[in-house]
Order: C-alpha cells, then structure tokens, then sequence
C-alpha cells in the first residue's frame, strides 16, 4: 500500500469515527427517545418509564455510588420512612457491620436492586437470589425453634417478613390480631364521599394563596374561601351554554367557587385550552405530587411528558392504547367525578385478570349496593378503596392516596392501610399469598396459609 | 484497663480535621473533669472524645429513663413504655430512645458511631459482633472493673477504630422489670445497679 493510500485510509478512518462521534453525541443530547440506544440492558418494571431520562438515576456523567443513592432516596425515601424501614440504610453504616457488608452491602439500594440486569432481576425488582436474609440471620433457626430448618429463600417471599416494611407482619402485632375473623363486624372504609368531606358536608377550603386548606367536616356546604358556590349562569368561559360549562356546573369545582377562568387562563392572560399538571396542583397539593410518584405521572415528573397507555407492560384495554395520562385521564376535564374516577375510568385502560373479575367480586355487589343507597355509607370497595386509599393527613384534612404503586408492592403493605379495614389479619395475610386469590379479585377462599400467627402463637404459650 | 492510653489525632486528612472540629464542639460544652487524659496542643485524644461523648450519652439516657420513663410509666401511672410505642401510643423504651439517637447520628457522618450492645441482648442482632465488642463487654460486667472502661483499637473492614466500652448499668426498676420479663430476653435476674450491656464507641483512626 502506497504511502498515499495510507493516509487516505487514515483520514477515511478518522472522519468515519468523527461521523459516528457526531451521530452518537447526537443520539445522547437530543430527544430522549433517541437515548434508547444507550441503555445497558432492560429497564426494570419499577423504571422503565422513566429510562430515558438518563439524569434521573445518573445525576452526573460519572455518578458516585452515593450520587446513585441519592437518587433512590430522593424517590423513594419517603415511603420508606412512612413504612417505618426495617433496614435502613443507618444499620449498615455502622463499623461493627463491615464483615456482613462485604458480603452484602446494604449501603445502596443498587446491592438488592441493581438496574439493567433482566436477566437476574425478579419480583420487587430484586437482582440477589431471594436467600439473602441468611448472610445476616443465618443462625435464627437455633434462636427461634419455629424457624429451625426453614429455608432463606423462604423468609420474604411466603409472606411472614418483609425487608423493609414489616408494619403488620411483626410479632407482637400478629398476637394482637390474630384472632380477628375473617369479616370484622360492620366493616367500612373511607368511601369516595367520606374521603372528599361531601357526604359528611366537608367543603373544599382554600387559601389566600389558592392552596387547599383544612377541611372540615360538618361544614354546610363546600365553597371556597370566602366564595359563594357558583352556578351555570356565573360560569365565565368563552361559551357558556356549552356542554363544558353545563358539567363544570354540577362540579365540586363550581361548588367551591372555582370558575372557568382559574383553570383556563394562560399564564400571561387570555384563555388557554389545555390545563397542566402544575395548575391542578396548585390546589391539589397532595394528590398531584402522589400522583407524580406513581406509575401513572412518573414521566411527568421528570419531564418526558405524559406515560402512553400503549407503553404500558401490564394489560391494557385495547381502546386505551391512544391515551395519554394526566389528572382529566381519571377525573373527567369538566365534570371532575369522583365516583367514576375509583372505578370506571380504572376499567377503561387496565385489562388484566383482577380488574377483568372485579364486577363478578363481592367487593363490587357491595359498591353496588353504596351507589343505590342500600349499604351504608363506606361500605363500597371500588378499585380506589384497595388502591388509592383514603388518609387523614397531619392537618385533619381528608383525602385520596394518588400514588398507587404506595401499598402495592409487596402487597403485604395493603393489610394495614387497606385489608384491615374490614378483614381479620390472619385472612389478611393468607388471602394476599395466594396468587390464584389476587387475580379473581377474591373469589372464594385462601388455598395459601402463612404460618406466621402459629408461629408468633406457639412461642407466647 | 485495656487497650491505648491517650493516643492522639493528627489532623492529617479531610474527615480527620472535621473529626477534630466535631471533637473540640463537643468537649468545649461538657466539663473538664469528664475528660480521661490530659489535652495536648492542638487536639484532643480519641480516649477523651469518646470520654466526653458518653458523659453526655449516659446523662441523657439516665435522665430519659429515671424523669421521663420511670416516673410517667411506673410512679405516675401516667404512660406506658412500650416495644412498639407508636401502635402502642407509648413512649419509646429508653434502649430505643438511645438507639434512634445512634441511627440519626449515623446519618449524619458525624465523625463517630455508637450503640447499645450485651452479652444478653433481647434483639440478637444485639450481641458482640466483634473480638473487641467480646472484651469489652466482658471487663465492663466483670464486678471487679466496677467504675472503669474499656479502650481499644480494632481494624474492621478495612478501617482502623479506636473503641471504647462504656458499663451499661440498671438505674431504675423499669430497666429490670423488662429485661427480666421479656420472652426474648436470655437473662432475668437483673437486679438495680447490675451491669446489663455496653455502650460501644467508635472513632475512626
């Protein structure tokens, strides 16, 4: 080769590698649907939503192991408060646990739940071989007598522990309600009238600053602070004889002295159509930023825009595929209808086996009997009961959880906030171990038991 | 007594001199004779940190368990204490109140780390985990060290540490009437005054 084809060669060499440079760069900083081919591996379930927002996880070019776990906790810190983490990340830090660190460094949340791993990643999104407890426990069998010869891989996944949140499963808890039956008498949960202050006559306060204040029941009518309830004919829109002015009529936004104009004026004045996230949020604080920590508004809150139904991994319904996800997505963009928004509008995108047995469950004859007026008030289970359960925040106010992936993973989280409002615990605990139970929406009875309360009896005898 | 006496810092690196800094806080607000050595110029000895630190450690604990606990739960019949003080509506257990205190400063890379150990601990996870941890209980609850600590220096992980035991001691009546009746707990003659665990110290080296 001449020395003349050389140096061709070499600048051939050198400009294609500029070029595929320039094209991958490209790929990298432009729109974040181009960055696919940068990912390592498959998304977990828990993340794949938001993979493409690289900096949500990877603050940095060259994140720390501290960076990355800082990510985890400024996501899922809060809950793991809420649920009172049974291992926090302080039980590693200390000196006295360096030999078990080694072994398993719960230092980071990536140890257990390493990303872009499909092919060792499994329930919970957890990478380890579901034995881990041993590192650390591994002589409880001689401590525990119950325990002896039971097998690790057992400890978390039969429903008697929980790594981080063992809020119904702890001993001295499962003495105490133990005996419950199955059907706690007069069982009632916060329906979706007592959660929004309307049946019991609650109103909608808000501020000076347009924030949703206490709201307390017993009021005599919902209005907004220092606002009179509004009618059809106060409605201030563009058209108001129109069919969204009429719906908007008969809401709890007119109610509260909401009118056209305080979602439908732009920023800098004059009507805009599309209403945000943030607008709702102005009011609805709590649930909005719930709502952002969940499946459902996960990409909005790291800036990608609403989820697609058709990106959904779980089944959808074949009519939801076009949808996009945001607040009028449940609530209606008028009529703002709670009822429909704990049901109806679950059952037009989810099409999986337990929504798809929800209207043959006994949860749902006794919705029915709610919405015609001869149950009692709470009585209902609608998909929001178990999933979006109603709260009594710090401040009194009542409301909706809105992330509802909260109490979903692992399910034992729901006994607590959602089962026991009508359920013994032992039910509680076998009913949720049974998959086959799950997935008829509990249809029948438990073929699983945990033998935790036998346990936890045996000893205190 | 075990271990190094007064062994002193070097303000060699970053965490060091952070150390320092957190040290000199600290012993400036506590009185001198709660220090075990002397101080030498421009520092103070890992001994008289850790010294200085359950001076304030022990007080706190004796004055949650004697004022708050003993007096509201077993003289007043005010509140209970319980295991399980939120579900329970109690106050926390004073082993608890001590260790929340622990797991915060944790958090905080405060330049130390500390916790509440025994050689009959109610939680296993509890129990001396290191060859140190196992002489330091042990000279704390031998009745013949009564009043005297226990140093040391021990390499975990790949860390030096200067530790340092402290005598746990039964103050009131609540100390032993739980420990003594507690299903999990390996011991239950507990008697006022008797040595129940440590409180272990460690300062990085």
């Amino acid at each position: 080769m001449s020395r003349r084809t050389k140096r061709l060669s070499w600048a051939l060499w050198a400009l294609c590698s500029l070029a595929a440079g320039a094209a991958l760069a490209d790929r990298l900083l432009g729109e974040p649907r181009s960055r696919s081919l940068f990912l390592p591996g498959k998304t977990s379930d828990g993340h794949y939503q938001i993979e493409l927002e690289c900096e949500a996880c990877h603050k940095s070019e060259f994140s720390s192991a501290e960076d990355l776990q800082a990510a985890c906790v400024e996501c899922h810190g809060p809950e793991l408060a809420e649920a009172k983490d049974s291992h926090p990340t302080s039980k590693f830090t200390d000196p006295r646990n360096a030999e078990r660190v080694a072994i398993l460094d719960g230092r980071y949340c990536v140890t257990c739940h390493a990303e872009h791993r499909p092919e060792r990643t499994g329930s919970m999104g957890l990478s380890l071989p579901v034995d881990y407890c041993y590192h650390c426990h591994e002589d409880v069998g001689t401590e525990r007598a119950s325990h002896a010869g039971l097998p690790f891989d057992g400890c978390a996944s039969a429903g008697c522990h929980n790594f981080h949140d063992n809020r119904a499963l702890y001993e001295d808890y499962l003495l105490q309600h133990g005996t419950q039956p199955r059907l706690l008498g007069q069982p009632t949960v916060g329906s979706f009238a007592n959660a929004h202050g309307e049946a019991a006559g609650g109103s909608l306060a808000l501020d000076e600053a347009g924030n949703e204040a206490a709201r307390a029941e017993g009021d005599a009518a919902p209005t907004r602070e220092g606002a009179r309830a509004l009618e059809l004919a106060d409605a201030d829109a563009v058209d108001p004889s129109g069919r969204h002015a009429e719906a908007w009529s008969e809401s709890a936004h007119a109610r509260a002295g909401i009118n056209c104009s305080g979602c439908h004026t732009a920023p800098g004045g004059g009507f805009q159509r599309e209403v945000s996230v943030d607008l709702c949020g102005s009011c609805h604080q709590g649930e909005t930023n719930g709502w952002l920590a969940g499946r459902h508004g996960m990409r909005v809150k790291v800036g990608l825009g609403p989820m697609r139904v058709a990106d959904a991994r779980l089944p959808m319904t074949e009519a939801a595929q076009g949808r996009e996800l945001a607040c009028s997505s449940c609530h209606g963009d008028h009529g703002t209808e709670l009822e429909q928004a704990g049901l109806e509008a679950c059952e037009s995108c989810h099409a999986d086996l337990h929504t798809r047995s929800y209207r043959s469950s006994q949860h749902f004859s006794l919705l029915l009997a709610e919405r015609s007026g001869e149950g009692a008030p709470g009585t209902g289970v609608s998909c929001a009961t178990c999933h979006l359960p109603a709260y009594t925040d710090e401040s009194g106010r009542r409301s909706r959880a809105h992330n509802q992936n909260d109490n979903l993973r692992p399910v034992e989280k729901m006994i607590r906030t959602v089962c026991q409002d009508c359920h013994g615990l032992a039910f509680s605990i076998d009913a949720l171990a049974d998959p086959e139970l799950v997935r008829s929406n509990f249809k029948g009875s438990p073929n699983k038991h945990v033998p935790s309360i036998d346990f936890a009896r045996r000893r205190a005898e | 007594m075990n271990g190094p006496s007064c062994k002193r810092i070097e303000a060699s690196s970053g965490v060091q001199r952070k150390l320092r800094v957190t040290v000199l806080t600290v012993t400036a607000a506590l009185a001198s004779s709660a220090l075990g050595c002397a101080q030498k110029e421009g520092g103070i000895t890992p001994q008289q940190m850790t010294d200085a630190l359950h001076a304030v450690m022990e007080s706190d604990r004796t004055v949650y368990t004697k004022n708050v606990v003993n007096r509201l739960q077993n003289k007043e019949n005010v509140i209970k204490a319980s295991e399980h003080w939120e579900d329970d509506k109690a106050l926390p257990l004073p082993a608890q109140m001590f260790r929340m205190g622990a797991e915060m400063v944790a958090t905080k890379n405060a330049g130390f780390t500390y916790s509440l150990l025994s050689k009959w601990p109610i939680n296993k996870q509890n129990k001396a985990n290191t060859e140190l941890e196992t002489k330091g209980l042990d000279f704390v609850a031998d009745a013949k060290n009564t009043g005297k600590h226990f140093y040391g220096e021990e390499k975990l992980g790949d860390k030096s540490y200067f530790t340092a035991v402290y005598a746990d001691t039964a103050v009131v009546e609540a100390c032993i009437t739980c420990h003594n009746g507690h299903k999990d707990s390996p011991r239950r003659d507990f008697q006022l005054g008797d040595v129940m665990g440590g409180v272990v110290i460690r300062v990085p080296l």
